[in-house]
């Protein structure tokens, strides 16, 4: 070992010192490890996945033939609801919040997000939704009436007792939790960024968490507006949605979808960056259209505000109404068809290379290119008006969904898994899960398509054998459910590469970004120095560069400047502690009780603001100037 | 016309009933969405084989073996992809153009004013029925049955949508699409049938555990025999022909029933439920669930909620020999 | 264990200052971030009252009386005014001037329990209730929104207070204070378009 090799070693222990968990059920309690929440994250949307699988198996099962008394209706109805809430809202969103959460510090060559404990206080609070969904549902207070719930159906008045209280509730916990990640992300994107990496030399990663980050704050509220007011009229009798006492069935509509139209884009967009990532690295070369693909994804980014009525086309609004929606919606298109070109012509401009990623990529394109043609078609209002409610829209957002989010998802995890884990996942094994989950999927789905097209309206627990359903139903639920075989092969695969798979070193793919700079997986501090660029794909420059100075024995973040980048200054960077967990803990006491009473706003603060207090109480030495200063004895 | 014809009979190949699909359109609603239900998968279509090609064209090349092994392009000459783009990025705006174009010409052709003298219907949507309610020619009151429509084939009719509780929506796919049915919101809907023949409509919005059996029949007749329909219609109650129709009409509008149920010329003025007066001649009766039978129309007032767990029709306990009673009177009842 | 490879050393950050202030500070962006949530979560709400407003024939409705005008117009100047010390507060953190600063955050503190107890006022002669119509329903959904951002700022401020006086104040919580004096300015602010609404809309419909 040369002496450079002790020095570096001796700066890897102290770094180590400086950065590590305390050990045990203690760390995994306080830790503020970016990569360690996030993998709690992703383990535990991974398992509601499974969950919100085995539903949709179960209400395949249900539908696969006529007049099937399997499950009764009032079960068949809790499923349908768990099954779009658990995904939306459970599943879907808090994914792609953790990979921001894992791999933008990463990206940036930080050693940690912008608010560490915030961090911590996401996951908590999004455990907490998960646990308020699924233990009502097990003492049999399972929400009933689909993801979103319209009043009056969801009103005091048509739904007694608390499972509508759950459902609103449950949004509540995960709504905070995803705002608080933006807010996250967002900082961290803008003022923590290496040297050299003006917004016009980030990759396009970071963009797509930047938009859809901001995308949460301007979108959530809404969703936090909808639930409030339909609580506080279940519980207090207000008249926000009650046309007798001068509310108005359609605001919890209007409110709903301005949160839910973006919402489906706060999903899609960071799948564009994990495409992004991937299709570069696979192609050889930088993403063609890099402005295009940009100014694409702020597009997206600022018209899907602009849409939501498109979910409406059916209540009777004023046709002048209906006609700016459909060219919205319409428009949209344009973006996403750029971003589809832009892919592809980087592949038609490279030198591919196969892989399990690339094979994602490529399902990902043939599948959600369906959906979004779909989408144009529901996207006109008068065809909308035979397509809306029926199979088809079931159709379409399954193919956005899991063509456009979970297919890139997969294939991001295949991607990134050697960074994470340092193992490398099974060719073989998931070609087969590919084959099951793509081939699955689309044999599940596309008969969908044409039950729309023959009258099957949606949330249905059953229907006549004289409808001439039962065909194309028994063959979606066969689709189904080799889709789900092939979602336990990716588990086993997942499983068994992180046991024993063979070992991935730094950089098993040749990526270009930053985070195959270190070692996997990375040590809990990231990177022994801070690494600056100057490209927009720094691992194939022919050197990486560095700064050094960062603090070794204590926690150091570099702040950079918002557009260039420049060094500003060395941020101290908190360490683990238990307050996020405490603090939710308290939030979690609030929100629950405050479906019972309103008092538990109140009283529930108390405990809330006790425990924020003590994680913003900063540890410094006792004054020595002023009326309450330490006196000496 | 052939190209219907054509689709009429892989629908039948398929399995697909027929009546309550928007793909066998026979009203100038339906008509219209058709042809932009075409028009889109002809726009769609092309675009989707477009860009598969372009995905073949980039994988094509595509190698197996280490990426990393391959030195990355960092300078890659564009310019040919330039000018596709440029291509392909007027391709979408014109694909989308043609869409929206088409789709705003639907869309005024479904506002169209209706010239022709417009049949007023009322039909206010229930947890899990429909009221349905015409104008009496004669008398000028409301004339009210339930769970089935009757429309003059070739005149406009205009359904005025109330609900009784919860959004519903109305829906008969072969006439016409979807429309709300939302408490508090007075929404209409047009239809303009133009050929004759039995359709169903079915609740398109969620609105409880029976939504799955919320279905109503549509009948589109000519002129004379829709006037002939709803002068029936608007009679009270045919007079019981036998004793046991006579024990029936003492079970119904004496009993239970009356509490929910209306039967027009009797004491039973119940408005919770459905209108019995004419039950015996419509073709289904709890809302699509059964075909009008005796043994259906007994089944269903034994045990209501065993075919449709959840409606709002208590189970009634008759003895034997009412149960027959009650349900060969409502037989009766054409 | 495998480390990286080595890059090459470009420069050197220690020299860098281990604090900022204003936009350069980080903490200053959260602070923003959750100022642009609540400042949506505002305007969504606005946009729900003016809905109802839109589907009501008569604002207020019959039967229901115009919101009172005088503690409420207290309370408004009251907080208009508190923006004065407030900027004088923000002014001095970047003078990290300690005593001033623990000054000026006790002030504060003061000034906010006085603008609560107006606020107290204020709810209490605030009719009809949220349950009486929608009318009364969105009123109240605006007066509850703004006055738990004052209670929650208040908290905030009063912990600070106790905090400073107690404690050498270092770059980093001279920046808090900022923070804290830029979120009770957004409070102010928040109120000047709420205010407007729920007690002049009604008089000008």
């Amino acid at each position: 070992m040369t002496d450079d090799d002790i020095t570096e070693r001796a700066r890897h222990d102290r770094l180590v010192a400086a950065w590590r968990d305390p050990p045990g059920l203690w760390g995994f309690l306080t830790t503020v490890d970016h990569k360690r929440i996030a993998a709690r994250y992703i383990v535990t949307t991974m398992f509601l996945l499974f969950l919100a699988g085995m539903l949709a198996l179960d209400m395949r099962l249900q539908l696969s033939a006529p007049d099937m008394h399997r499950m009764t209706p009032q079960l068949y109805d809790e499923s349908f609801a768990l099954h779009g809430s658990t995904m939306l809202f459970l599943v879907s969103v808090p994914v792609m919040e953790a990979m921001a959460i894992w791999l933008v510090p990463l990206m940036l060559g930080q050693r940690n997000l912008a608010f560490p404990r915030l961090a911590a206080f996401s996951y908590w609070l999004y455990l907490g939704g998960v646990l308020m969904l699924w233990i009502p549902h097990l003492l049999d207070v399972t929400p009933d009436l689909g993801w979103f719930e319209y009043p009056p159906l969801s009103g005091p008045a048509y739904s007694p007792g608390h499972r509508a209280d759950v459902w609103a509730q449950m949004i509540t916990f995960t709504e905070v939790a995803a705002l608080a990640a933006s807010v996250n992300i967002v900082a961290t994107i803008l003022k923590l960024r290496p040297p050299g990496m003006t917004l016009a030399k980030m990759p396009l990663f970071l963009w797509a968490m930047l938009v859809a980050s901001l995308m949460t704050i301007f979108g959530l509220p809404a969703v936090m507006l909808a639930t409030s007011m339909l609580i506080s009229d279940r519980l207090v009798s207000t008249n926000f949605f009650s046309p007798a006492g001068g509310g108005d069935v359609l605001l919890f509509q209007h409110i709903w979808w301005f949160f839910g139209h973006p919402e489906v884009y706060i999903i899609f967009i960071p799948a564009v960056g994990f495409v992004s990532s991937i299709v570069e690295t696979f192609s050889r070369r930088p993403i063609f259209g890099h402005a295009a693909m940009v100014l694409s994804m702020l597009a997206i980014g600022v018209l899907a505000f602009g849409l939501w009525v498109h979910h409406m086309f059916a209540v009777g609004l004023p046709r002048l109404g209906n006609d700016f929606y459909t060219a919205a919606s319409l428009t949209i298109a344009l973006p996403a068809g750029v971003q589809i070109f832009c892919w592809i012509a980087t592949m038609v401009g490279g030198r591919p290379r196969l892989s399990v990623p690339m094979l994602w990529v490529a399902g990902f394109v043939v599948t959600f290119v369906i959906g979004g043609l779909s989408g144009v078609m529901t996207a006109s209002a008068p065809l909308d008006l035979q397509l809306t409610d029926t199979y088809f829209v079931v159709a379409h957002f399954h193919y956005v969904l899991v063509g456009g989010a979970i297919f890139p998802l997969l294939g991001a995890f295949c991607y990134w898994f050697p960074k994470a884990t340092g193992r490398l996942m099974s060719k073989r094994l998931g070609l087969v899960a590919f084959a099951l989950i793509f081939g699955g999927f689309n044999l599940g789905f596309f008969p969908m398509h044409i039950l729309g097209l023959w009258g099957m309206p949606r949330r249905i627990y059953t229907y006549g054998p004289e409808m001439g359903w039962g065909g194309l139903n028994l063959l979606a639920t066969i689709g189904a459910a080799i889709s789900v075989a092939g979602g336990i092969v990716f588990v086993i695969d997942a499983w068994r590469s992180f046991r024993r798979g063979a070992p991935a070193g730094t950089d098993p793919w040749g990526g270009s970004t930053l985070e195959w700079a270190t070692a996997s997986p990375p040590p809990p501090y990231n990177f022994d120095y801070t690494p600056a660029v100057d490209s927009l794909t720094p691992m194939w420059t022919s050197e990486l560069i560095a700064y050094d100075g960062l603090g070794i024995d204590k926690r150091e973040l570099l702040v950079t400047s918002v557009a260039d980048a420049e060094p500003l200054y060395r941020q101290n960077s908190v360490g683990p502690s238990i307050w996020p967990l405490l603090a939710s803990l308290g939030v979690a006491v609030l929100f629950v009780g405050s479906i019972f009473t309103p008092w538990a706003i109140v009283w529930g603060a108390i405990p809330v603001a006790i425990a924020l207090t003590f994680w913003f109480w900063p540890t410094r030495d006792r004054a020595t100037t002023g009326p309450f200063r330490k006196r000496t004895p | 016309m052939k190209r219907r014809a054509a689709l009429a009979a892989t629908l039948a190949l398929g399995g697909c009933s027929g009546v309550q699909t928007p793909l066998a359109p026979v009203a100038d609603q339906a008509h219209s969405q058709y042809d932009l239900l075409l028009l889109m998968l002809w726009v769609c279509g092309i675009i989707y084989l477009l860009v598969l090609g372009f995905l073949v064209l980039g994988l094509w090349r595509a190698r197996g073996g280490r990426a990393a092994a391959v030195a990355p392009l960092l300078e890659p000459a564009d310019k040919r992809l330039g000018r596709l783009f440029a291509v392909w990025v007027a391709i979408i705006v014109v694909g989308l153009l043609l869409l929206a174009g088409g789709s705003f010409l639907v869309e005024r052709s479904l506002a169209a004013a209706q010239a022709d003298e417009t049949l007023r219907v009322r039909v206010t949507a229930h947890q899990y029925w429909w009221r349905v309610a015409y104008r009496d020619p004669a008398g000028g009151g409301w004339v009210e049955t339930a769970n089935e429509l009757h429309l003059p084939v070739g005149r406009t009719a205009r359904i005025e949508l109330g609900s009784a509780d919860v959004i519903h929506s109305f829906w008969v796919p072969n006439i016409s699409g979807k429309m709300d049915v939302i408490p508090g919101r007075a929404n209409a809907i047009d239809l303009t049938p133009r050929r004759l023949g039995w359709f169903r409509g079915q609740c398109a919005e969620f609105c409880g555990p029976q939504h799955a059996h919320m279905a109503f029949d549509v009948k589109v007749e000519t002129p004379a025999a829709f006037a002939a329909w709803l002068a029936v219609e608007a009679r009270p109650a045919r007079a019981p022909g036998n004793a046991e129709q006579a024990r029936g009409m003492q079970v119904v509008t004496q009993g239970q029933c009356a509490m929910c149920h209306t039967v027009r010329g009797t004491a039973a003025a119940g408005r919770n439920g459905p209108d019995l007066t004419h039950i015996g001649s419509r073709r289904s009766i709890a809302a699509g669930a059964l075909s009008m039978t005796r043994a259906h129309l007994q089944g269903w007032i034994a045990n209501p909620q065993a075919i449709k767990p959840g409606t709002m029709m208590p189970a009634v306990t008759l003895s034997p020999a009412d149960a027959d009673a009650a349900a060969a009177y409502l037989e009766s009842l054409k | 264990m495998t480390l990286a490879r080595k890059p090459r050393i470009i420069g050197d950050l220690s020299a860098l200052p281990d604090s900022a202030h204003g936009a350069a500070h980080l903490v200053w962006w959260g602070n923003l971030g959750f100022m642009l949530i609540e400042g949506t979560g505002f305007a969504l709400a606005i946009g729900v009252y003016l809905y109802v407003t839109s589907i009501t024939p008569s604002w207020p409705p019959a039967g229901d009386p115009l919101p009172p005008l005088f503690w409420s117009g207290l309370f408004t100047v009251g907080l208009i005014l508190s923006e004065a010390p407030n900027l004088v507060v923000k002014r001095l953190t970047n003078r990290h001037d300690a005593e001033r600063v623990r000054l000026g955050v006790l002030a504060m503190t003061v000034v906010g329990a006085a603008l609560l107890v107006l606020r107290g006022f204020e709810i209490a002669v605030l009719t009809p209730s949220w349950s009486q119509d929608a009318y009364g329903s969105v009123m109240w959904m605006l007066m509850i929104l703004h006055t738990s951002h004052i209670v929650t700022d208040f908290g905030d401020t009063a912990v600070q207070a106790a905090w400073l006086y107690t404690h050498k104040i270092g770059p980093d919580q001279f920046a808090d204070v900022e923070d804290n004096c830029n979120y009770w300015s957004f409070v102010v602010i928040a109120w000047l378009p709420l205010y407007a609404i729920i007690y002049w809309l009604p008089r000008v419909l």
